[in-house]
């Protein structure tokens, strides 16, 4: 009694220490790093002292200090102490900790093994229980090894508090040691139908997360989940199978179809929410799977809309967004069956939660037709001007992009419609996305001949009031537009009503402050302008006229020659130079337009991305024959382009000319970036048109020196580059490289786990494959098999040796409990006595404790009552596992109802 | 880090914690593996009053990502729906008084059946602590209390799966602890 009174004191004395120590945190709020290491410090006087409460209350200590972030892992010895406490409530510290800080690298895990071993196989479950819980956060391949059969053996084990964990946590050991997959499964697969709901729950979610990696696998069980789907009333448990049968059914179309009727019952007939939204996801899988084999699913389908539609009309967010997440998913099979709900969906961009607009913008991207686009676009502009955040703001400018230019325009019938819409974007303010608009205008004013005119007058307009858009900053990114804006009147210059007044614009002073790639674009396509006008002055003789141009632009670049951006004042200086040669002959009254006009004639067309490989080689050319003598074979250092061009073309890849060396290469990649650079059709042109020029090694081919700004015409079927006039667009499909292998292995990871769990189960058993026993002396570790333990006994008897070396570094106390495990299991009731006077006094408390708690035996449930039979029915089944072994100590038996209450409340 | 960084979908992957991130080179396995990342128990201020995870995330990393995960779900308004696509797996999150729960799943686990859980957990702890809604504090004060809750979430989460629902059963080995403490 004393005794208790002292332990109680001192319990309360570190309580208190614990507190201080939050509060001490709290109140430390500026120097919290020093106060904390200060703390730490008296953790680790705490830690050296031999009394098992101050350790526990210092592991307890450094659990929450783990919690802020700080690092504890030097403790993980005394957490290991904690934890082979006898008494619960230590024990229960020690592994909390444990289960916290420790992960596969944490060296000390290895001494665990015999502590965790004993406490799986304690009479008291709640030992057995707190050590399951432990490991499955911290279990490694060594322990799912050598616990393997001690945890499949709990998987039998009398209590269903007890089964359930062993359960769950089998999958974990199945993760880290695959080798125990197949001969736990029989045992995993008797659990689905285990009488305690909670176990057949667990044995459920093992099975359906080893079946969802491997479905083929598991295709046989699917009878069984079907009878437990109709018969189970557990929600938790019916979302886990049928997301099971999801995983199933792509593999076999028969059970899907089964499925469909069972699973529309339950969506008409359930109640709660997470179930129907289950089902509706499943139904909705399972007809992706089966869109051919089954003719009349639109009943379900429409069934399935129908509910969603309850869920996005619901005053529920949460429902709400789940409505718009599962209708996307509907969207790619049966859009028809969605588009129908568009004013519903059209609602929810008003809703007053973003991921909830976000969500409806997504739906709508797949809900546009020829018919709807522009009513859509119409009403997400709206939002676009009402919109407050810039970054809602930008997705909805990008979705409208999207949306507008998915498939190749595919659904655009009014091109003048879609370009007001791009200039009407224009005018958001510090928007990111002005690249975007000026790609989309270059696009579309390039590919769409008929457009030119709308376009180039909408541009020249949108130069001419240039100033609203610049604003303030260079940081603007809407001034991006500008730059579609001036190439597209200057190269289809001759669709402007009045060049000279766009040339004026272009050549204002402030253009000066706008980003110089830009301004390189102004000074190239003013040049472009001038041709333009002076031939119009020279159709109608106005030589002074003409004149007046010259002098305009002599008078105004000179700002740009001033330029800081090398670029600009390159085009500049050389534009000048030009304007000044042209008035000097304007002066002796020579006529300059056509010559002027022909510096920018052709038409610059889009290329197809496939063109470059399509250029015909010429008669007499052998691609693969060497001009010179093959170079020597250590020559290596062109061997990154080499493979990267080899990928898309490796034919050519041989014939390398040697001579070019590497400098000449790199000067001439230069060169052509350039030259790319500054011709603003190429950087605009798709991504992947672009990606053809510039692999590396398309300079290595002797025949590519043909000039790519020269259109190609490209004969045969393929050549879309030709625009006809209506309002259509050229059909540019991605290019793939012809060798290209199909990819399916690439969702196939090597370091993914599951994938050593892709056992055929149905296989029988061999002997070499039975888990690994523990048996008292190692070298009588002899499982039937041969072959399997040529390789694993030595490295197994490594291991012990390994450990008894690392415990021998133990304290005397842990050298002896270990020699003491040894021959533990007769001499158990001993050795608790033993072990009695050298322990610290609370424990001797705690066994009086635990003799206590054991006397109220309550009430007694069937299972209880059985319970003693059923555990020597475990004990015969599993008589190869020595930790059943018949002469189990005594004493367990009444310590085992020791706990019966837990059962029972 | 603004919460726009949270909220979208096609947010970088460059700068992932580890552990959150998909397995080295994989894009499958996030969509086949149904769990629970991790567990916070944040307050208003976004301080950590408990924190579970059921997949191995770097120290290091733990805190940065809590904050993050916290500020994102505190910048919500309470009109807005509970979850919350971060990065590569979803939040979900419910609020009581001062306190925060947040979940993280993975993509294909069932948003409203851990948004359930989440309350089903705060029940348990209603009925063991009576007094819920000061929780925080008691959580601040006390770390008996984070043991005790801890204990709690050992016996409805294991392995990052749901194992148990019912209240009784999950109260059972924490009120035995309990008489073995008081005796």
């Amino acid at each position: 009694m004393a005794l208790k009174i002292v332990k109680g004191s001192i319990d309360r004395m570190f309580d208190k220490n614990l507190q201080d120590l939050v509060r001490g945190i709290r109140n430390h709020k500026e120097d919290e790093a020093k106060y904390i290491s200060t703390c730490i410090d008296e953790i680790k006087q705490e830690l050296k002292q031999d009394n098992i409460a101050v350790k526990a209350n210092a592991v307890c200590k450094l659990t929450y200090l783990q919690m802020l972030g700080y690092d504890v892992s030097w403790a993980a010895f005394n957490i290991v102490e904690v934890m082979s406490s006898s008494k619960f409530t230590y024990k229960r510290i020690g592994y909390l900790a444990a289960s916290q800080c420790f992960h596969e690298g944490t060296d000390v895990i290895m001494l665990t093994t015999n502590q965790i071993r004993k406490d799986l196989s304690s009479p008291n479950q709640y030992d057995t229980g707190v050590a399951l819980t432990g490991l499955s956060c911290f279990v490694t391949p060594d322990l799912a090894r050598d616990l393997a059969n001690d945890i499949m053996t709990l998987m039998s084990h009398t209590k269903p508090y007890i089964r359930k964990k062993a359960v769950l946590i089998m999958y974990k050991v199945f993760l880290k040691y695959p080798e125990s997959l197949r001969p736990a499964f029989p045992r995993l697969k008797e659990k689905l139908e285990d009488p305690d709901p909670g176990v057949q729950s667990a044995a459920v979610n093992v099975i359906c997360e080893l079946a969802r990696r491997n479905p083929k696998n598991y295709l046989s069980l699917a009878p069984l989940f079907f009878k437990l789907m109709t018969s189970s009333t557990n929600n938790w448990v019916l979302i886990k199978i049928i997301k099971l049968f999801g995983a199933l059914t792509p593999l076999e179309p028969r059970l899907g179809k089964k499925l469909i009727e069972p699973l529309t019952n339950l969506i008409h007939s359930t109640s709660a929410m997470s179930l129907l939204y289950e089902c509706v996801n499943t139904v909705i899988a399972v007809l992706i799977s089966l869109s051919s084999g089954m003719p009349n699913h639109s009943a379900s389908i429409q069934l399935c809309v129908q509910k969603l539609r309850i869920l996005i009309e619901d005053s529920d967010q949460n429902l709400k967004y789940l409505g718009l997440l599962a209708m996307s998913k509907i969207l790619k099979t049966h859009p028809k069956s969605v588009q129908s709900h568009k004013d519903l969906i059209l609602q929810c961009l008003d809703d007053k939660d973003e991921s909830i607009r976000l969500r409806a913008l997504d739906l709508l991207y797949g809900m546009v037709s020829k018919k709807n686009l522009m009513e859509i676009v119409k009403k997400l502009m709206l939002h676009v001007d009402k919109a407050e955040g810039t970054t809602y703001r930008d997705e909805l400018l990008t979705k409208i992009i999207d949306i507008c230019s998915q498939s190749n325009y595919q659904y655009i019938t009014n091109f003048e419609w879609y370009i007001s819409i791009l200039v009407e974007l224009t005018r958001l303010e510090g928007t990111r996305h002005g690249h975007l608009i000026a790609s989309q205008m270059l696009d579309v004013a390039i590919r769409v001949k008929a457009i030119r005119g709308f376009a180039v007058a909408q541009m020249a307009t949108l130069l001419d009031n240039a100033h609203l858009l610049t604003g303030n900053t260079q940081r603007n990114g809407i001034c991006e537009v500008l730059y579609a804006a001036a190439w597209i009147c200057g190269e289809f210059s001759e669709h402007l009503e009045d060049p000279m007044q766009t040339l004026e614009a272009m050549l204002r002073p402030k253009v000066a402050t706008l980003p110089g790639h830009i301004q390189a674009v102004y000074v190239q396509n003013a040049a472009k302008l001038f041709a333009t006008v002076l031939r119009k002055h020279e159709g109608d003789t106005d030589s002074q006229a003409a004149q007046e141009t010259s002098q305009l632009l002599i008078d105004r670049l000179p700002l740009f020659v001033q330029s800081a951006n090398l670029e600009v004042q390159e085009r500049a200086s050389c534009i000048l130079q030009l304007v000044k040669y042209i008035q000097k002959l304007q002066q002796k009254n020579v006529e300059v337009a056509e010559e002027v006009t022909a510096l920018f004639a052709g038409e610059l067309n889009p290329v197809a991305p496939k063109a470059q490989k399509k250029v015909p080689i010429p008669d007499g050319l052998d691609l693969d024959a060497w001009i010179n003598e093959p170079p020597s074979e250590s020559e290596s250092e062109d061997e990154k382009p080499k493979a990267v061009f080899a990928k898309e073309e490796p034919k050519h890849s041989r014939s390398r000319h040697p001579e070019v060396d590497e400098k000449e290469l790199a000067r001439r990649r230069e060169a052509r970036k350039q030259e790319q650079a500054n011709n603003p059709f190429y950087i605009k042109a798709s991504p992947s048109s672009q990606k053809v020029y510039d692999a590396p090694g398309v300079e290595h081919i002797p025949v590519v020196q043909i000039d790519l700004s020269v259109p190609l015409k490209v004969p045969g079927p393929e050549s879309e580059e030709d625009i006809t006039p209506a309002h259509q667009v050229d059909i540019v499909t991605e290019e793939m490289p012809e060798n290209a292998l199909p990819s399916d292995d690439d969702d196939k990871d090597p370091n993914d786990p599951h994938k050593a769990l892709d056992i055929d189960l149905d296989k029988p058993l061999a002997d070499s494959e039975k888990l690994p026993v523990r048996t008292h002396r190692p070298e009588v570790l002899k499982s039937p098999a041969e072959d399997r333990d040529n390789e694993s006994v030595p490295q197994e008897t490594k291991k012990k040796s390994g450990k008894e070396k690392k415990e021998k570094k133990k304290d005397k106390e842990k050298d002896r409990k270990r020699s003491k495990e040894d021959k533990k299991k007769k001499k158990k009731h001993k050795e608790v006595e033993e072990e009695l006077p050298e322990s610290q006094p609370e424990e001797a408390v705690q066994s009086e404790e635990t003799k206590e708690a054991a006397a109220p035996p309550t009430s007694t449930s069937a299972e209880e009552v059985t319970a003693p039979s059923s555990a020597a029915a475990v004990d015969t089944s599993s008589a190869a596992a020595p930790e059943s072994e018949p002469d189990e100590p005594k004493d367990a038996e009444p310590e085992d109802t020791d706990f019966r209450f837990g059962n029972v409340k | 880090m603004a919460p726009e960084r949270l909220l979208w979908i096609s947010c970088q992957r460059t700068d992932l914690p580890a552990a959150i991130s998909p397995i080295p080179g994989s894009v499958a396995p996030l969509f086949l593996i149904t769990m629970i990342k991790f567990l916070l128990m944040v307050n208003k201020q976004g301080q950590t009053r408990l924190s579970k995870y059921y997949e191995q995330v770097e120290l290091g990393k733990r805190t940065a990502l809590e904050a993050d995960v916290v500020r994102g779900c505190l910048a919500r308004r309470k009109e807005e729906c509970s979850f919350v696509e971060y990065k590569d797996y979803k939040l979900v999150y419910r609020q009581y008084a001062a306190l925060f729960i947040v979940v993280g799943i993975t993509e294909n686990e069932n948003e409203l059946s851990i948004f359930e859980l989440v309350h089903n957990f705060v029940e348990v702890l209603d009925k063991y602590f009576s007094r819920v809604s000061e929780l925080d504090v008691s959580l601040s004060k006390n770390t008996h209390y984070t043991n005790k809750v801890h204990i709690i979430l050992d016996e409805m989460i294991l392995n990052g799966h749901i194992v148990e629902t019912n209240k009784n059963r999950i109260l059972a080995p924490l009120l035995a602890l309990d008489k073995m403490t008081e005796s």
